[in-house]
C-alpha cells in the first residue's frame, strides 16, 4: 500500500477507476504517512474521517460511470481557507479556535468534483513569509536535506506545509495561496510543481485575507498534469468575489501539449542577477534549450521596471495587509485578552498577544504608508509602478507568448539561516512581477544543485493563457527527467 | 525620510497594536531599513502615469438588491470570544 502515496493524480484517478485500488486504500494510505510524518510539522490539523467520507462516496459511486473529476482523491488544504467546521487560523494566534461555520468557494469547488480532505496544512502567519518561520505553530520542515547533512531546511514559504505534504507523499496534491510567490517558491524549494492562475481565476472567498489585489490561489501537486487537472475543479466565477473573472474555465488537462513549434519563449535580460549562484543561472540556460528542443523559439525581452517590482511589492501588499488585518478586533472572533483600558486597550491587548512580529512589522510598514501625508509619496507612487511594471509585460508579450526565468534566487535555506526581514523578502524577485501584473505563473522542477537540493524554472504566461504555460511546463518536465526524491528520514 | 520612535510609537498606535519601548526601539531600524529600500521608487518617473486601480480590466458587476441570506444569528457569534443576549459583548465604552 505505501507505493499508492508516491503515485501521482492521474495515476491515482486511473487506478481508482479501473478498479486496482479503491478509494479507500488512497485515503487509509494517505491517511497512514500523515500520521506518521510529524516531524514535518506539515499538518495544523488532521482531517482522516473526512479524507474516508469522501473516499466512502466514491468507492459507492465507482461503477456509476459518471464520477466527478476527483472521485477518490484526498487532499490537504492550506490553512488559509476556511473549511466548515475545521479549525482555520492562518497559522496565527489571533485566529485561535476559529471554526468557520461556511466553506470557502475553492474547497467546496474541489468537495463538489468529489475530493476529500487530509487536513490543514501549515503556514507563514497569514502568508507573511518566504520560510516558513513565521507560523504560530512553528516551522514546517522540508523532507529535503543537503547532501551529508541533517540540518533542518525550510520548505519555502508561505504555502510551507503545502510543499512539504506533497514532496514527502503526505497528499497528492494541495491547495496554496500566491500573494507575491507562496505557492512558486517553495514549489521550487521542494521539486514539486505548482501554478497560481491568473489573478480572478479561483475566487476568493473565504480565504483569510492578506493582500487583496494579489492573492490568488492555485494548486501544487507533483506533476504538470496534477496541477492542471486540480486547477480546472478549483477555478470557475464566484458572484461572492467582485474580481472573480466570469469566464468559463478551459479544459486545460485536455489542452496540454508539450509540441511547443510555432511559441516564442522571451528571456528577460534584466532577471539576469549578478548575486545570483551560477548554477542556477546555467539551469535557466538548461531551460532554454529544453524548450528549443520542444519546438520553440527564445527571443530576447525587456522587462525595464523589474528592479522596482519588489520595493512595489513592499508598499502595496502591507498597505492591504494593514486594511484586511483590522478586522482581527478580539470581538467576533479569535482571540481576545482584556487589556487594562476599555475597548481601546481590548484592541491593542489582543493584537499584541495574537500577532507575530512579521504581521507586526508589515502592519506598522502598512499603516505608516496609509497614513496622512505620506499617502501619495508611497501608495499611489508604488500604483503607478506597478502601472509601468503591468505595461512591461504587455509589451513583451507582443515579442513572445511565454516567459522563462528561474524561480527563485538560492535554494531552500536552513530555518534560522535568513534573520534581516530585507535579505528574506529577496526571496520573490522573480516571482513578485508576476504576481503584480496579475499573470499566470507556475514553477516546475529543473534539476538538483551541488548540495543535492531542487531548483525551480519559473514559467511566466500572458493574462488568461495558463494553457501555454502549462505546455511549457510540460515540455520542460518531460526534458529535465526530474525523478529525485528525499530520502525519508522523518 | 526616516521615522523616529515617537513616530512608530504613533503608528502602533493607529493600527491598535500594543507595544513596549524595547519592541519600538527595535522596530525603529528594522522599518528605517525597508522604508530607506522602498524609496529608490523615487527614480522612477511616473509623470501622466494613471496609478493601477485593477489589476485585470473588468467592469464592476451590479447584482439584483435582493436578500439572499440571513436569519443565522447562532452561526454568526458562534465564534465570537463573548456573546451576550444574541449580540457580540465588548467592554463597556459609554459610562
Amino acid at each position: 500500500m505505501s507505493e499508492i502515496t508516491s503515485k501521482t493524480i492521474a495515476q491515482l484517478r486511473d487506478g481508482f477507476r479501473s478498479g486496482e485500488f479503491t478509494a479507500r486504500e488512497i485515503a487509509e494510505s494517505f491517511n497512514a504517512a500523515v500520521a506518521a510524518a510529524k516531524a514535518l510539522n506539515a499538518y495544523t490539523v488532521e482531517t482522516p474521517e473526512d479524507a474516508l467520507a469522501a473516499a466512502y462516496a466514491a468507492d459507492e459511486a465507482r461503477g456509476s460511470g459518471d464520477l466527478p473529476s476527483l472521485a477518490g482523491i484526498p487532499l490537504g488544504i492550506k490553512d488559509l481557507f476556511a473549511t466548515r467546521g475545521v479549525d482555520t487560523t492562518a497559522g496565527s494566534n489571533i485566529l485561535k479556535g476559529f471554526k468557520p461555520p461556511y466553506e470557502s468557494t475553492v474547497t467546496a469547488n474541489l468537495r463538489k468534483a468529489g475530493a476529500g480532505m487530509l487536513g490543514k496544512l501549515n503556514m507563514d502567519e497569514f502568508a507573511m513569509g518566504s520560510s516558513n518561520e513565521t507560523s504560530a505553530y512553528g516551522p514546517v520542515i522540508s523532507p529535503w536535506r543537503r547532501k551529508g547533512s541533517n540540518v533542518g531546511l525550510t520548505p519555502g514559504g508561505s504555502s510551507g506545509g503545502s510543499a512539504a505534504a506533497v514532496a514527502a507523499d503526505l497528499a497528492p496534491g494541495v491547495t496554496g495561496t500566491d500573494t507575491g510567490g507562496s505557492i512558486r517558491q517553495p514549489a521550487a524549494f521542494v521539486g514539486i510543481t505548482g501554478i497560481k492562475p491568473t489573478y480572478g481565476r479561483c475566487s476568493r472567498w473565504g480565504v483569510v485575507a492578506f493582500a487583496s489585489s494579489l492573492d490568488q490561489a492555485g494548486p501544487m501537486a507533483k506533476t504538470v498534469r496534477d496541477c492542471a487537472i486540480l486547477l480546472e475543479a478549483m477555478a470557475g466565477f464566484d458572484p461572492k468575489d467582485s474580481t472573480s473573472l466570469d469566464l468559463p474555465v478551459p479544459n486545460w488537462e485536455a489542452g496540454l501539449s508539450s509540441d511547443l513549434r510555432g511559441k516564442r519563449v522571451g528571456i528577460p535580460k534584466e532577471y539576469r542577477i549578478d548575486s545570483v549562484p551560477a548554477e542556477i543561472n546555467a539551469l535557466w540556460d538548461r531551460g532554454i534549450e529544453w524548450l528549443k528542443d520542444a519546438g520553440a523559439t527564445p527571443v530576447e525581452i525587456s522587462l525595464p521596471h523589474t528592479k522596482y517590482a519588489l520595493p512595489t511589492y513592499y508598499i502595496i501588499a502591507p498597505a492591504e495587509a494593514s486594511s484586511n488585518l483590522a478586522r482581527y478586533d478580539g470581538v467576533r472572533y479569535g482571540l481576545r485578552e482584556s487589556g487594562c483600558d476599555g475597548l481601546d486597550g481590548m484592541y491593542k491587548a489582543t493584537r499584541e498577544a495574537g500577532f507575530g512580529a512579521e504581521v507586526k512589522r508589515r502592519i506598522m510598514i502598512g499603516t505608516y504608508v496609509l497614513s496622512a501625508g505620506f499617502y501619495d509619496a508611497y501608495f499611489t507612487k508604488a500604483q503607478k509602478v506597478r502601472a509601468l511594471i503591468k505595461q512591461d509585460f504587455a509589451r513583451a508579450f507582443e515579442q513572445c507568448d511565454v516567459i522563462l526565468t528561474p524561480t527563485a534566487p538560492s535554494a531552500a535555506f536552513g530555518i534560522g539561516e535568513t534573520t534581516d526581514p530585507l535579505a528574506m523578502y529577496l526571496n520573490d524577485v522573480f516571482a513578485v512581477p508576476a504576481s503584480l501584473a496579475g499573470l499566470p505563473a507556475m514553477s516546475v522542477p529543473g534539476g538538483l544543485d551541488e548540495q543535492g537540493l531542487p531548483l525551480g524554472l519559473h514559467l511566466i504566461g500572458n493574462e488568461l493563457d495558463e494553457q501555454t504555460v502549462l505546455n511549457a511546463g510540460l515540455a520542460i518536465e518531460e526534458r529535465a527527467g526530474f525523478t529525485a526524491r528525499p530520502e525519508k528520514w522523518w | 525620510m526616516s521615522v523616529s520612535s515617537e513616530q512608530v510609537r504613533h503608528i502602533a498606535k493607529l493600527a491598535r497594536i500594543g507595544m513596549s519601548d524595547a519592541e519600538i526601539d527595535a522596530l525603529v531600524p528594522e522599518l528605517n531599513n525597508i522604508l530607506g529600500w522602498v524609496e529608490q521608487l523615487a527614480e522612477v518617473n511616473t509623470d501622466g502615469v494613471e496609478p493601477l486601480t485593477a489589476v485585470i480590466e473588468q467592469k464592476l458587476r451590479l447584482r439584483e438588491d435582493q436578500i439572499t441570506d440571513g436569519n443565522i444569528r447562532e452561526a454568526v457569534l458562534a465564534n465570537a470570544p463573548e456573546a451576550q443576549h444574541g449580540f457580540f459583548a465588548v467592554p463597556k465604552v459609554i459610562e
